[in-house]
Protein backbone atom coordinates (compact mmCIF):
# COMPACT_ATOMS: atom_id res chain seq x y z
CA UNK A 1 0.00 0.00 0.00
CA UNK A 2 1.45 3.43 -1.25
CA UNK A 3 0.98 5.58 2.29
CA UNK A 4 2.56 8.54 0.14
CA UNK A 5 4.16 9.77 -3.63
CA UNK A 6 5.96 12.35 -3.39
CA UNK A 7 7.87 14.22 -5.42
CA UNK A 8 11.29 12.21 -5.06
CA UNK A 9 10.22 9.10 -3.20
CA UNK A 10 7.49 6.41 -3.06
CA UNK A 11 6.60 5.53 0.98
CA UNK A 12 4.70 1.73 0.71
CA UNK A 13 3.68 0.36 4.15
CA UNK A 14 4.48 -3.35 4.05
CA UNK A 15 4.40 -5.73 6.57
CA UNK A 16 3.90 -3.11 9.34
CA UNK A 17 7.46 -1.76 7.89
CA UNK A 18 7.57 1.56 6.28
CA UNK A 19 9.60 0.94 2.62
CA UNK A 20 11.04 4.12 1.27
CA UNK A 21 12.19 3.80 -2.61
CA UNK A 22 13.88 6.96 -3.89
CA UNK A 23 12.08 6.82 -7.80
CA UNK A 24 14.16 7.09 -11.31
CA UNK A 25 13.45 11.08 -12.44
CA UNK A 26 13.73 10.75 -16.40
CA UNK A 27 14.22 14.53 -16.63
CA UNK A 28 17.43 13.93 -15.11
CA UNK A 29 20.74 12.59 -16.61
CA UNK A 30 20.46 9.09 -15.78
CA UNK A 31 24.42 9.30 -14.73
CA UNK A 32 23.28 12.23 -12.13
CA UNK A 33 20.13 10.80 -11.17
CA UNK A 34 21.51 7.41 -9.74
CA UNK A 35 24.44 9.47 -8.35
CA UNK A 36 22.07 11.71 -6.21
CA UNK A 37 19.34 8.51 -5.21
CA UNK A 38 22.29 6.53 -3.95
CA UNK A 39 23.62 9.17 -1.84
CA UNK A 40 20.76 10.40 -0.26
CA UNK A 41 19.21 7.15 0.10
CA UNK A 42 23.09 6.28 2.34
CA UNK A 43 23.12 10.28 4.08
CA UNK A 44 19.55 9.95 5.09
CA UNK A 45 19.90 6.30 6.62
CA UNK A 46 22.85 7.77 8.85
CA UNK A 47 21.35 10.75 9.54
CA UNK A 48 18.61 9.13 10.79
CA UNK A 49 20.33 6.62 13.28
CA UNK A 50 22.51 9.92 14.39
CA UNK A 51 19.26 12.05 15.26
CA UNK A 52 18.23 8.97 17.16
CA UNK A 53 21.52 9.01 19.50
CA UNK A 54 21.31 12.73 20.12
CA UNK A 55 17.47 11.95 21.74
CA UNK A 56 15.13 13.18 18.49
CA UNK A 57 12.43 10.67 17.82
CA UNK A 58 12.98 8.94 14.55
CA UNK A 59 11.90 5.58 12.71
CA UNK A 60 14.17 2.71 13.33
CA UNK A 61 16.59 1.59 10.27
CA UNK A 62 15.77 -1.99 9.58
CA UNK A 63 17.49 -2.60 6.28
CA UNK A 64 19.10 -0.39 2.97
CA UNK A 65 19.43 -1.32 -0.28
CA UNK A 66 20.58 0.76 -3.45
CA UNK A 67 18.13 3.83 -3.02
CA UNK A 68 15.07 2.13 -0.44
CA UNK A 69 15.47 2.16 2.47
CA UNK A 70 13.70 -0.18 5.29
CA UNK A 71 12.40 1.44 8.50
CA UNK A 72 9.92 1.33 11.37
CA UNK A 73 5.84 2.65 10.90
CA UNK A 74 5.29 6.02 12.63
CA UNK A 75 1.42 6.13 12.77
CA UNK A 76 1.63 9.88 13.74
CA UNK A 77 -0.74 12.95 11.51
CA UNK A 78 1.91 15.25 9.30
CA UNK A 79 2.60 18.53 12.08
CA UNK A 80 1.09 20.78 9.58
CA UNK A 81 -2.84 19.43 10.22
CA UNK A 82 -2.21 19.97 13.51
CA UNK A 83 0.47 22.68 14.67
CA UNK A 84 -0.08 25.23 17.06
CA UNK A 85 2.62 27.47 19.34
CA UNK A 86 2.88 24.30 21.58
CA UNK A 87 3.90 22.13 19.37
CA UNK A 88 6.29 24.62 17.61
CA UNK A 89 7.87 24.91 20.68
CA UNK A 90 8.46 21.58 20.77
CA UNK A 91 9.77 21.45 17.23
CA UNK A 92 11.98 24.33 18.61
CA UNK A 93 13.82 22.67 21.01
CA UNK A 94 14.18 19.23 19.03
CA UNK A 95 16.15 21.19 16.15
CA UNK A 96 18.13 23.17 18.45
CA UNK A 97 18.79 19.02 19.56
CA UNK A 98 19.61 18.17 16.22
CA UNK A 99 21.97 21.35 15.37
CA UNK A 100 24.23 21.65 18.33
CA UNK A 101 24.88 17.73 17.71
CA UNK A 102 25.47 19.32 13.72
CA UNK A 103 23.28 17.58 11.71
CA UNK A 104 20.88 19.92 9.52
CA UNK A 105 17.27 18.15 8.56
CA UNK A 106 17.79 20.08 4.96
CA UNK A 107 14.12 19.88 4.68
CA UNK A 108 12.39 20.93 7.74
CA UNK A 109 8.86 21.65 6.53
CA UNK A 110 5.93 20.72 8.49
CA UNK A 111 4.84 17.60 6.12
CA UNK A 112 8.10 15.94 7.45
CA UNK A 113 6.82 16.39 10.80
CA UNK A 114 4.89 13.76 12.32
CA UNK A 115 3.14 14.20 15.67
CA UNK A 116 2.81 10.87 17.30
CA UNK A 117 2.23 10.17 21.32
CA UNK A 118 3.01 13.21 22.69
CA UNK A 119 6.10 13.27 20.99
CA UNK A 120 7.31 14.96 17.25
CA UNK A 121 8.82 12.43 15.05
CA UNK A 122 11.46 13.37 12.54
CA UNK A 123 11.37 11.69 9.19
CA UNK A 124 12.15 12.10 5.65
CA UNK A 125 16.26 13.16 6.39
CA UNK A 126 16.77 12.99 2.84
CA UNK A 127 18.12 15.95 2.45
CA UNK A 128 20.26 15.87 5.46
CA UNK A 129 24.20 16.71 6.12
CA UNK A 130 26.19 17.24 8.79
CA UNK A 131 27.69 21.00 9.02
CA UNK A 132 28.32 22.45 12.66
CA UNK A 133 27.95 26.08 10.83
CA UNK A 134 25.89 28.68 11.27
CA UNK A 135 25.22 29.57 7.85
CA UNK A 136 23.84 25.53 7.33
CA UNK A 137 21.62 26.21 10.71
CA UNK A 138 20.16 29.15 9.55
CA UNK A 139 18.93 27.68 6.13
CA UNK A 140 17.39 24.64 7.88
CA UNK A 141 15.07 26.73 9.97
CA UNK A 142 14.91 29.50 6.95
CA UNK A 143 13.22 26.55 4.94
CA UNK A 144 10.77 25.82 8.33
CA UNK A 145 9.76 29.27 8.45
CA UNK A 146 9.00 29.25 4.50
CA UNK A 147 6.56 26.68 4.78
CA UNK A 148 4.83 28.05 7.93
CA UNK A 149 4.40 31.08 6.06
CA UNK A 150 3.25 29.79 2.74
CA UNK A 151 0.98 27.69 4.54
CA UNK A 152 -0.09 28.76 7.82
CA UNK A 153 -2.43 31.60 8.72
CA UNK A 154 -0.92 32.22 11.91
CA UNK A 155 3.05 32.32 11.27
CA UNK A 156 4.47 34.53 12.71
CA UNK A 157 3.46 33.30 16.26
CA UNK A 158 4.38 30.22 14.85
CA UNK A 159 8.12 31.23 14.07
CA UNK A 160 8.49 33.27 17.74
CA UNK A 161 7.32 30.19 19.59
CA UNK A 162 9.61 28.04 18.06
CA UNK A 163 12.52 30.74 18.79
CA UNK A 164 11.69 30.07 22.18
CA UNK A 165 12.22 26.45 22.18
CA UNK A 166 15.21 26.42 20.14
CA UNK A 167 16.92 29.08 22.83
CA UNK A 168 16.34 26.42 25.50
CA UNK A 169 18.51 23.63 23.47
CA UNK A 170 20.99 25.20 20.53
CA UNK A 171 24.63 26.29 21.72
CA UNK A 172 24.39 29.50 19.78
CA UNK A 173 20.87 30.04 18.87
CA UNK A 174 21.26 33.96 18.76
CA UNK A 175 23.80 33.60 16.25
CA UNK A 176 21.80 31.19 14.44
CA UNK A 177 18.25 33.09 13.97
CA UNK A 178 20.42 36.52 13.40
CA UNK A 179 21.33 34.95 10.34
CA UNK A 180 18.20 33.89 9.42
CA UNK A 181 16.95 37.14 9.09
CA UNK A 182 20.10 37.93 6.94
CA UNK A 183 19.00 34.90 5.06
CA UNK A 184 15.54 36.06 4.34
CA UNK A 185 16.58 39.47 2.98
CA UNK A 186 19.44 37.93 0.63
CA UNK A 187 17.14 36.57 -2.30
CA UNK A 188 18.31 38.71 -4.76
CA UNK A 189 20.18 41.26 -6.22
CA UNK A 190 22.18 40.65 -2.93
CA UNK B 1 -15.08 51.20 -24.33
CA UNK B 2 -12.15 48.70 -22.96
CA UNK B 3 -10.11 49.76 -20.75
CA UNK B 4 -5.74 51.06 -21.60
CA UNK B 5 -3.79 51.18 -20.38
CA UNK B 6 0.48 52.11 -20.68
CA UNK B 7 3.08 50.17 -18.87
CA UNK B 8 6.80 50.44 -18.52
CA UNK B 9 9.29 48.04 -17.50
CA UNK B 10 13.18 48.66 -17.05
CA UNK B 11 14.18 46.92 -14.07
CA UNK B 12 17.95 45.33 -15.78
CA UNK B 13 18.76 46.05 -19.38
CA UNK B 14 15.43 46.29 -21.27
CA UNK B 15 13.71 49.13 -21.57
CA UNK B 16 10.00 48.46 -22.86
CA UNK B 17 6.46 50.17 -23.51
CA UNK B 18 3.56 48.81 -24.17
CA UNK B 19 -0.27 49.29 -24.34
CA UNK B 20 -2.93 46.74 -23.86
CA UNK B 21 -6.66 46.32 -23.19
CA UNK B 22 -8.10 42.83 -21.59
CA UNK B 23 -8.10 41.18 -24.68
CA UNK B 24 -4.70 42.14 -25.97
CA UNK B 25 -1.38 43.95 -26.83
CA UNK B 26 -2.04 47.37 -29.06
CA UNK B 27 1.51 48.20 -29.44
CA UNK B 28 4.92 48.01 -27.82
CA UNK B 29 8.16 49.85 -28.41
CA UNK B 30 11.38 48.15 -27.12
CA UNK B 31 15.03 49.38 -26.77
CA UNK B 32 17.68 47.13 -24.71
CA UNK B 33 20.18 48.10 -23.25
CA UNK B 34 23.66 45.94 -24.54
CA UNK B 35 26.53 46.58 -23.06
CA UNK B 36 30.02 47.06 -24.73
CA UNK B 37 31.71 44.17 -23.14
CA UNK B 38 31.56 42.07 -19.74
CA UNK B 39 27.74 42.11 -17.18
CA UNK B 40 25.10 45.32 -17.12
CA UNK B 41 26.29 48.44 -14.98
CA UNK B 42 23.63 49.62 -13.73
CA UNK B 43 24.40 53.33 -13.98
CA UNK B 44 25.03 52.81 -17.81
CA UNK B 45 21.85 51.00 -17.93
CA UNK B 46 19.58 53.61 -16.44
CA UNK B 47 21.20 56.44 -18.79
CA UNK B 48 20.41 54.58 -21.66
CA UNK B 49 16.39 53.95 -20.13
CA UNK B 50 16.75 58.15 -19.26
CA UNK B 51 17.58 58.41 -22.90
CA UNK B 52 15.32 56.50 -24.61
CA UNK B 53 12.13 56.57 -22.24
CA UNK B 54 10.45 59.25 -23.86
CA UNK B 55 11.19 58.24 -27.48
CA UNK B 56 9.72 54.54 -26.10
CA UNK B 57 6.59 56.20 -25.03
CA UNK B 58 6.44 58.21 -28.47
CA UNK B 59 6.23 55.18 -30.49
CA UNK B 60 4.03 52.96 -28.13
CA UNK B 61 1.62 55.52 -28.21
CA UNK B 62 1.53 56.48 -32.09
CA UNK B 63 1.46 52.66 -32.44
CA UNK B 64 -1.58 52.67 -30.84
CA UNK B 65 -3.03 55.39 -32.18
CA UNK B 66 -2.61 53.56 -35.60
CA UNK B 67 -4.96 51.06 -34.28
CA UNK B 68 -7.55 53.58 -33.27
CA UNK B 69 -6.27 54.54 -29.03
CA UNK B 70 -5.89 57.65 -29.01
CA UNK B 71 -3.40 59.10 -25.52
CA UNK B 72 -6.72 60.36 -23.90
CA UNK B 73 -8.00 56.86 -24.03
CA UNK B 74 -5.19 55.31 -21.78
CA UNK B 75 -6.92 54.80 -18.13
CA UNK B 76 -3.85 54.77 -16.17
CA UNK B 77 -0.17 54.07 -16.28
CA UNK B 78 1.79 51.07 -14.67
CA UNK B 79 5.48 50.57 -14.41
CA UNK B 80 7.90 47.81 -12.68
CA UNK B 81 8.11 49.10 -8.95
CA UNK B 82 10.57 46.45 -8.10
CA UNK B 83 12.63 44.47 -7.92
CA UNK B 84 15.98 45.24 -9.55
CA UNK B 85 18.49 47.33 -10.46
CA UNK B 86 17.85 50.65 -7.97
CA UNK B 87 18.69 53.12 -10.82
CA UNK B 88 17.49 51.91 -13.72
CA UNK B 89 13.53 51.40 -11.64
CA UNK B 90 14.12 55.13 -10.43
CA UNK B 91 14.34 56.18 -13.92
CA UNK B 92 11.52 54.48 -14.69
CA UNK B 93 9.09 55.44 -12.11
CA UNK B 94 10.47 59.01 -12.82
CA UNK B 95 9.24 58.40 -16.50
CA UNK B 96 5.42 56.95 -15.24
CA UNK B 97 5.03 59.58 -12.63
CA UNK B 98 5.29 62.41 -15.49
CA UNK B 99 2.85 60.50 -17.86
CA UNK B 100 0.53 60.15 -14.83
CA UNK B 101 0.78 63.50 -13.70
CA UNK B 102 0.38 64.76 -17.69
CA UNK B 103 -2.27 62.31 -18.23
CA UNK B 104 -3.93 63.16 -15.15
CA UNK B 105 -4.86 59.11 -15.22
CA UNK B 106 -4.00 56.89 -11.67
CA UNK B 107 -0.91 55.45 -11.26
CA UNK B 108 -0.30 51.56 -10.47
CA UNK B 109 3.10 50.05 -9.01
CA UNK B 110 3.27 46.46 -9.93
CA UNK B 111 5.92 43.85 -9.15
CA UNK B 112 8.15 42.41 -11.82
CA UNK B 113 8.35 38.98 -10.91
CA UNK B 114 3.92 38.77 -10.73
CA UNK B 115 3.94 40.36 -13.79
CA UNK B 116 5.88 37.82 -15.48
CA UNK B 117 3.32 35.04 -13.59
CA UNK B 118 0.34 37.33 -14.63
CA UNK B 119 1.21 37.16 -18.56
CA UNK B 120 1.77 34.10 -18.47
CA UNK B 121 -1.91 33.12 -17.32
CA UNK B 122 -3.14 35.46 -19.52
CA UNK B 123 -1.54 34.30 -22.92
CA UNK B 124 -1.56 30.63 -22.27
CA UNK B 125 -4.29 28.40 -20.69
CA UNK B 126 -2.61 28.07 -17.28
CA UNK B 127 -5.22 29.03 -14.36
CA UNK B 128 -3.39 28.24 -11.48
CA UNK B 129 -0.31 27.19 -12.25
CA UNK B 130 3.37 26.27 -10.01
CA UNK B 131 5.60 29.55 -11.78
CA UNK B 132 9.26 28.27 -12.40
CA UNK B 133 10.39 32.33 -12.84
CA UNK B 134 13.89 31.89 -13.99
CA UNK B 135 15.85 35.14 -15.14
CA UNK B 136 19.20 36.69 -14.60
CA UNK B 137 18.97 37.97 -10.89
CA UNK B 138 16.04 35.87 -10.12
CA UNK B 139 15.19 31.69 -9.58
CA UNK B 140 12.08 31.35 -8.20
CA UNK B 141 9.01 28.68 -7.33
CA UNK B 142 5.65 30.76 -7.16
CA UNK B 143 2.25 29.42 -6.52
CA UNK B 144 -0.55 31.28 -5.28
CA UNK B 145 -2.11 30.61 -2.24
CA UNK B 146 -4.84 32.74 0.07
CA UNK B 147 -4.39 36.00 -1.12
CA UNK B 148 -0.56 36.04 -2.18
CA UNK B 149 1.80 34.56 -4.44
CA UNK B 150 3.86 32.52 -2.33
CA UNK B 151 7.36 31.60 -2.95
CA UNK B 152 7.61 28.13 -2.19
CA UNK B 153 11.48 27.66 -3.05
CA UNK B 154 14.56 30.40 -4.66
CA UNK B 155 18.22 31.00 -5.21
CA UNK B 156 19.63 31.65 -1.72
CA UNK B 157 22.59 33.32 -3.46
CA UNK B 158 22.74 34.45 -7.56
CA UNK B 159 20.09 33.83 -10.08
CA UNK B 160 20.12 30.79 -12.21
CA UNK B 161 20.59 32.92 -15.67
CA UNK B 162 23.47 34.87 -13.58
CA UNK B 163 25.39 31.53 -12.67
CA UNK B 164 25.48 30.73 -16.45
CA UNK B 165 26.68 34.36 -17.63
CA UNK B 166 29.09 34.39 -14.76
CA UNK B 167 30.50 31.11 -15.95
CA UNK B 168 30.24 32.45 -19.74
CA UNK B 169 32.37 35.54 -19.37
CA UNK B 170 35.04 33.12 -17.55
CA UNK B 171 34.86 31.01 -20.13
CA UNK B 172 35.26 33.91 -22.83
CA UNK B 173 31.87 33.67 -24.52
CA UNK B 174 30.11 36.97 -25.00
CA UNK B 175 26.82 38.35 -23.18
CA UNK B 176 24.41 36.84 -23.28
CA UNK B 177 25.91 33.34 -22.12
CA UNK B 178 22.82 31.16 -21.66
CA UNK B 179 22.08 30.42 -25.76
CA UNK B 180 26.24 29.84 -26.11
CA UNK B 181 25.91 27.54 -23.38
CA UNK B 182 23.01 25.84 -24.99
CA UNK B 183 24.58 25.51 -28.13
CA UNK B 184 27.95 24.23 -26.95
CA UNK B 185 26.18 21.97 -24.91
CA UNK B 186 24.40 20.70 -27.74
CA UNK B 187 27.57 18.84 -28.26
CA UNK B 188 28.22 16.80 -25.77
CA UNK B 189 27.30 14.13 -23.93
CA UNK B 190 29.99 13.83 -21.53
CA UNK B 191 28.91 14.31 -18.02
CA UNK B 192 30.99 16.25 -15.50
CA UNK B 193 29.80 15.18 -12.11
CA UNK B 194 29.15 19.12 -10.05
CA UNK B 195 27.73 20.25 -7.32
CA UNK B 196 24.25 19.96 -7.01
CA UNK B 197 22.69 22.13 -4.34
CA UNK B 198 18.96 21.93 -3.12
CA UNK B 199 18.23 22.42 0.16
CA UNK B 200 14.87 21.91 1.17
CA UNK B 201 12.83 23.89 -1.66
CA UNK B 202 16.25 26.45 -1.83
CA UNK B 203 18.88 26.77 -4.61
CA UNK B 204 22.39 27.68 -4.35
CA UNK B 205 24.06 28.24 -7.50
CA UNK B 206 27.26 30.43 -6.93
CA UNK B 207 29.01 27.37 -6.17
CA UNK B 208 28.26 25.38 -8.86
CA UNK B 209 29.21 28.19 -11.65
CA UNK B 210 32.82 28.11 -9.86
CA UNK B 211 33.10 24.57 -10.26
CA UNK B 212 32.09 24.34 -13.80
CA UNK B 213 34.83 27.23 -14.22
CA UNK B 214 37.58 25.35 -12.37
CA UNK B 215 36.40 22.64 -14.42
CA UNK B 216 37.75 24.00 -17.50
CA UNK B 217 40.76 23.49 -17.01
CA UNK B 218 40.98 19.71 -17.11
CA UNK B 219 37.76 19.15 -19.39
CA UNK B 220 36.51 20.46 -22.99
CA UNK B 221 34.03 23.44 -23.18
CA UNK B 222 31.43 21.37 -24.76
CA UNK B 223 31.63 19.30 -21.87
CA UNK B 224 31.76 21.57 -19.49
CA UNK B 225 28.64 23.28 -20.86
CA UNK B 226 26.68 20.13 -20.95
CA UNK B 227 27.12 19.66 -17.23
CA UNK B 228 26.41 22.91 -15.80
CA UNK B 229 23.34 22.97 -17.60
CA UNK B 230 22.27 19.40 -16.94
CA UNK B 231 22.75 20.01 -13.17
CA UNK B 232 21.77 23.30 -12.99
CA UNK B 233 18.35 22.77 -14.72
CA UNK B 234 17.64 19.26 -12.93
CA UNK B 235 17.73 21.61 -9.55
CA UNK B 236 15.31 23.88 -10.32
CA UNK B 237 12.68 21.17 -12.31
CA UNK B 238 13.18 19.08 -9.13
CA UNK B 239 12.15 22.70 -6.59
CA UNK B 240 9.49 22.63 -9.10
CA UNK B 241 8.15 19.26 -9.01
CA UNK B 242 8.31 19.48 -5.26
CA UNK B 243 6.46 22.69 -5.32
CA UNK B 244 3.25 21.03 -7.10
CA UNK B 245 3.30 17.77 -4.58
CA UNK B 246 3.22 20.34 -1.86
CA UNK B 247 0.63 22.30 -3.43
CA UNK B 248 -1.21 19.70 -5.17
CA UNK B 249 -1.47 22.26 -8.11
CA UNK B 250 -1.43 20.50 -11.45
CA UNK B 251 -0.19 23.16 -13.94
CA UNK B 252 3.28 24.41 -14.42
CA UNK B 253 4.33 28.23 -16.10
CA UNK B 254 7.57 28.92 -16.99
CA UNK B 255 8.90 32.23 -17.18
CA UNK B 256 11.74 34.31 -17.65
CA UNK B 257 14.86 34.67 -20.04
CA UNK B 258 16.46 31.53 -18.96
CA UNK B 259 12.37 29.63 -19.69
CA UNK B 260 14.16 30.42 -23.97
CA UNK B 261 16.59 27.57 -23.23
CA UNK B 262 14.88 24.02 -24.86
CA UNK B 263 16.72 21.52 -22.70
CA UNK B 264 15.24 22.74 -19.58
CA UNK B 265 11.86 23.10 -21.72
CA UNK B 266 12.05 19.50 -21.88
CA UNK B 267 13.02 18.50 -18.60
CA UNK B 268 9.95 20.35 -17.67
CA UNK B 269 7.93 18.51 -19.34
CA UNK B 270 8.99 15.72 -19.08
CA UNK B 271 8.63 16.06 -15.03
CA UNK B 272 5.04 17.02 -16.09
CA UNK B 273 4.22 14.77 -18.27
CA UNK B 274 5.27 11.79 -15.32
CA UNK B 275 3.11 13.63 -12.76
CA UNK B 276 0.15 13.56 -14.80
CA UNK B 277 0.71 17.73 -14.88
CA UNK B 278 0.00 20.57 -17.71
CA UNK B 279 3.02 22.76 -18.91
CA UNK B 280 2.74 25.82 -20.35
CA UNK B 281 5.27 28.40 -21.88
CA UNK B 282 3.95 31.83 -23.18
CA UNK B 283 5.43 32.67 -26.76
CA UNK B 284 8.94 34.34 -26.91
CA UNK B 285 8.05 37.67 -26.73
CA UNK B 286 6.61 37.11 -23.06
CA UNK B 287 9.03 35.11 -21.35
CA UNK B 288 12.18 37.54 -21.12
CA UNK B 289 10.72 41.44 -19.74
CA UNK B 290 8.71 43.24 -21.72
CA UNK B 291 6.42 46.13 -21.50
CA UNK B 292 3.16 44.32 -22.22
CA UNK B 293 3.27 42.09 -19.11
CA UNK B 294 3.84 45.61 -16.51
CA UNK B 295 0.86 47.17 -18.56
CA UNK B 296 -1.45 44.14 -18.43
CA UNK B 297 -1.00 43.56 -14.16
CA UNK B 298 -1.18 47.21 -14.40
CA UNK B 299 -4.79 46.77 -16.04
CA UNK B 300 -5.78 44.05 -13.57
CA UNK B 301 -4.91 46.29 -10.71
CA UNK B 302 -6.55 49.26 -11.76
CA UNK B 303 -9.44 47.62 -12.10
CA UNK B 304 -8.87 46.55 -9.08
CA UNK B 305 -8.45 49.93 -7.56
CA UNK B 306 -5.03 49.12 -6.39
CA UNK B 307 -3.45 52.16 -7.45
CA UNK B 308 -0.80 54.61 -6.08
CA UNK B 309 -0.60 57.93 -4.92
CA UNK B 310 2.65 59.54 -6.49
CA UNK B 311 3.64 60.31 -3.02
CA UNK B 312 3.87 56.14 -2.36
CA UNK B 313 5.09 55.83 -5.61
CA UNK B 314 8.78 55.00 -4.21
CA UNK B 315 10.59 52.04 -6.04
CA UNK B 316 11.70 49.20 -3.77
CA UNK B 317 15.28 46.79 -5.24
CA UNK B 318 14.45 43.91 -3.27
CA UNK B 319 10.11 44.19 -3.50
CA UNK B 320 9.38 40.78 -3.30
CA UNK B 321 6.61 39.08 -4.78
CA UNK B 322 4.84 37.46 -1.20
CA UNK B 323 4.76 41.16 -0.08
CA UNK B 324 2.41 41.87 -2.52
CA UNK B 325 -1.25 41.94 -1.03
CA UNK B 326 -3.01 40.18 -4.17
CA UNK B 327 -6.02 42.55 -5.18
CA UNK B 328 -6.66 40.74 -8.63
CA UNK B 329 -7.67 37.27 -8.10
CA UNK B 330 -10.38 35.46 -6.20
Amino acid sequence: MYLTRGAEATVKLENELIVKERVPKRYRLKELDERIRKERTKAEARLISEARRLGIPTPIIHDIQNSTIVMQYVPGTPLKHVIDESLSQQLGELVGRLHTGGIIHGDLTTSNLLHYKDRIYMIDFGLAFMDPGIEAKGVDIHVLFQTFESTHHNHEALTYAFCRGYRQTCENAEEVLERVKEIEKRGRYA
Amino acid sequence: MKKAVLGIEGTAWNLSVAIVNEKDVISEATDMYVPPSGGIHPREAAQHHAKYASLMVKKALDEAQEKGIEVSDIDAISFSQGPGLGACLRTVATAARMLAITLDVPLVGVNHCLAHVEVGRWKTPADDPVTLYVSGANSQVLAYRMGKYRVFGETLDIGLGNALDKFARSAGLSHPGGPKIEQLAGKSDNYIPMPYVVKGMDLSFSGLSTAATESLTKYPLEDVCHSLQENAFAMVVEVTERALAHTEKNEVLLAGGVGANARLREMLDIMCEDRGASFYVPEKRFMGDNGAMIAYLGLLMYEAGDTLDIGDSHVNPNFRPDAVDVSWRE
